[in-house]
């Protein structure tokens, strides 16, 4: 695994306070983790931070899994 | 409109919980209270280096089972975030009230749940919480702005919160007359109990705002004791001839009202009875009340007239007391006027001399000591009272609680902007 994974697994796991394991590549922030609208937006705050990138609006809405989440990191960091 | 309401109905507490800087839990919180200690102390918590006062009363820090507040064990870390600390203790509180009260309708009472209203109100609100967006913005991070910010600062969302944890579908409503708030709360909620909106009621006060922008905001009101900080547990002296001011406190009190028919139909227990209630304005000034008290004897009298009674049928006080050169006597004289000869039959004190000045929570953890007073005969003291400021014929319960036969108290509240509330409990028949 990634190290943006790694990093990105690791701040929903805070942010959402839900099991490690169910924070799947897969995983739904809103269908399987339990988090509202608020807390994607919140969540996607917390990338941004980390990750030193920024999210526009358009693009966050977008970004509903954790797979999303890599995947836009990752590309934002090559590009 | 309201022609087709039925006659008033009675309204009686059946729950009480309390955060304040004595603890947590009612028993344990009296149990102190009646011994004379003091929740007050040096602010640790923050820098208080640049500012004039520098005690403060703060729920202590602790486990569930020593009396004290650990956050972790009321409140997910996850849900902390989008949640002021004054919501926090409100949350604290009401859970001990609701399930002291035994009234918990499940998802399956529907119509139980739509008859249960909550109103916890605040006198400032989420004020930190203000301070760190605002930080935010100064410094251009305008994008950092936490989507909770707005939920976890507004007043009513203490309400909000307690309605959504239990599924009280009933009126949603929340109080803000700064220090008179935790009257008002309890009387108004009352009062749509007596008028039918709703069957139950969760009321409350709650507040948080011992930080330093709220102690730096109330310094420079000239509102806080500056004279004590070696001596933390002496600051706030009500009536006594060198106090200087309030102490600020934090914490929270809530009450489960319930119609009287309700209560006994369940077989609920029963503390006392809410008999009355009345409220005034001052017209007159933003901070300071009128000359001659006469705002808090018209708010005193009124609630008299509301419970059919006259004076002499009361036999305790809980004073608005906040500890200020000025307002202590004006209560005390406006009492004194109200009661006239049957003053020296009373006993009147100030538990702000034990936990400070809550704001906001104020008049809701001071109902709860004025039931307590009630229910087991006993007046709570009037710490640091050494040498009153001025004589007079009312008990003002001095530095020691005072057994005392007690069937009716009131319990009085005034804010800034001229408002003034008492409300009037009964022993339960």
């Amino acid at each position: 695994m990634s190290d943006t994974a790694d990093k990105v697994k690791k701040i929903v796991v805070e942010h959402l306070g839900v099991e490690e394991s169910k924070v799947t590549t897969e995983a739904s922030f809103i269908d399987d983790l339990g988090a509202d609208s608020l807390d994607t937006v919140e969540l996607v705050m917390a990338f941004e931070e980390a990750f030193g990138v920024e999210i526009p609006d358009d693009a966050a809405e977008k970004i509903t899994t954790v797979k999303d989440a890599i995947d836009y990191i990752e590309k934002q960091k090559s590009a | 409109m309201f022609v087709h309401l039925e006659a008033p109905r009675r309204v009686v507490v059946t729950g009480m919980g309390i955060a304040c800087p004595l603890g947590l839990g009612v028993e344990n919180v009296w149990k102190r209270m009646l011994a004379g200690e003091s929740g007050l102390a040096a602010i640790q918590s923050f820098d208080v280096s640049n500012l004039p006062a520098k005690i403060a009363g703060q729920v202590p820090v602790g486990t569930k089972a020593e009396g004290k507040l650990d956050i972790n064990e009321w409140i997910p870390v996850k849900d902390q975030k989008k949640m002021d600390r004054f919501i926090q203790l409100a949350l604290v509180a009401a859970q001990e009230a609701v399930e002291d009260s035994g009234w918990m309708p499940g998802p399956d009472q529907e119509e139980e749940r739509c008859r249960t209203g909550v109103m916890i109100g605040s006198g400032i609100g989420g004020l930190p919480t203000i301070y760190e967006a605002s930080l935010l913005i100064a410094q251009g991070k305008q994008r950092r702005i936490s989507p909770f910010f707005i939920p976890s600062a507004l007043i009513n969302l203490a309400s909000g919160h307690v309605s959504i944890k239990y599924g009280f579908k009933g009126p949603n409503h929340a109080v803000v007359t700064a220090c008179a708030t935790g009257v008002h709360a309890l009387g108004d909620a009352a009062r749509l109990i007596a008028l039918g909106d709703a069957d139950v009621m969760v009321a409350g006060g709650a507040e948080a705002a011992v930080a330093e922008i709220g102690m730096a905001g109330f310094c420079a009101s000239r509102a806080l004791s500056t004279a004590f900080n070696d001596a933390p547990t002496k600051g706030s002296r009500p009536w006594d001839k060198d106090r200087d001011g309030f102490v600020m406190g934090e914490g929270a009190g809530v009450v489960v009202l319930e119609e009287l028919e309700h209560a006994k139909a369940r077989g609920a227990k029963i503390y006392a009875e809410v008999i009355g209630y009345g409220m005034s304005g001052d017209a007159y000034h933003i901070t300071a009340p009128t000359e001659d008290g006469d705002g808090a004897f018209r708010a005193m009298r009124a609630a008299l007239r509301s419970a059919g009674l006259s004076p002499a049928e009361i036999q305790y006080v809980n004073a608005h007391g906040t500890s200020t050169p000025m307002g202590d006597d004006l209560e005390l004289q406006a009492v004194e006027r109200l009661w006239g000869d049957e003053a020296k039959n009373l006993a009147m004190s100030s538990t702000k001399s034990a936990i400070g000045h809550l704001l906001g929570a104020a008049g809701a953890v001071e109902g709860i000591f004025s039931i307590l007073a009630i229910r087991d005969s006993v007046a709570p003291p009037t710490l640091n009272l050494e040498s009153p400021s001025r004589e007079s014929p009312i008990d003002r319960v001095a530095l020691e609680a005072q057994p005392r036969k007690i069937d009716i108290a009131l319990s009085n509240s005034f804010g800034f902007g001229g408002t003034n509330a008492s409300i009037i409990f009964k022993k339960a028949a």
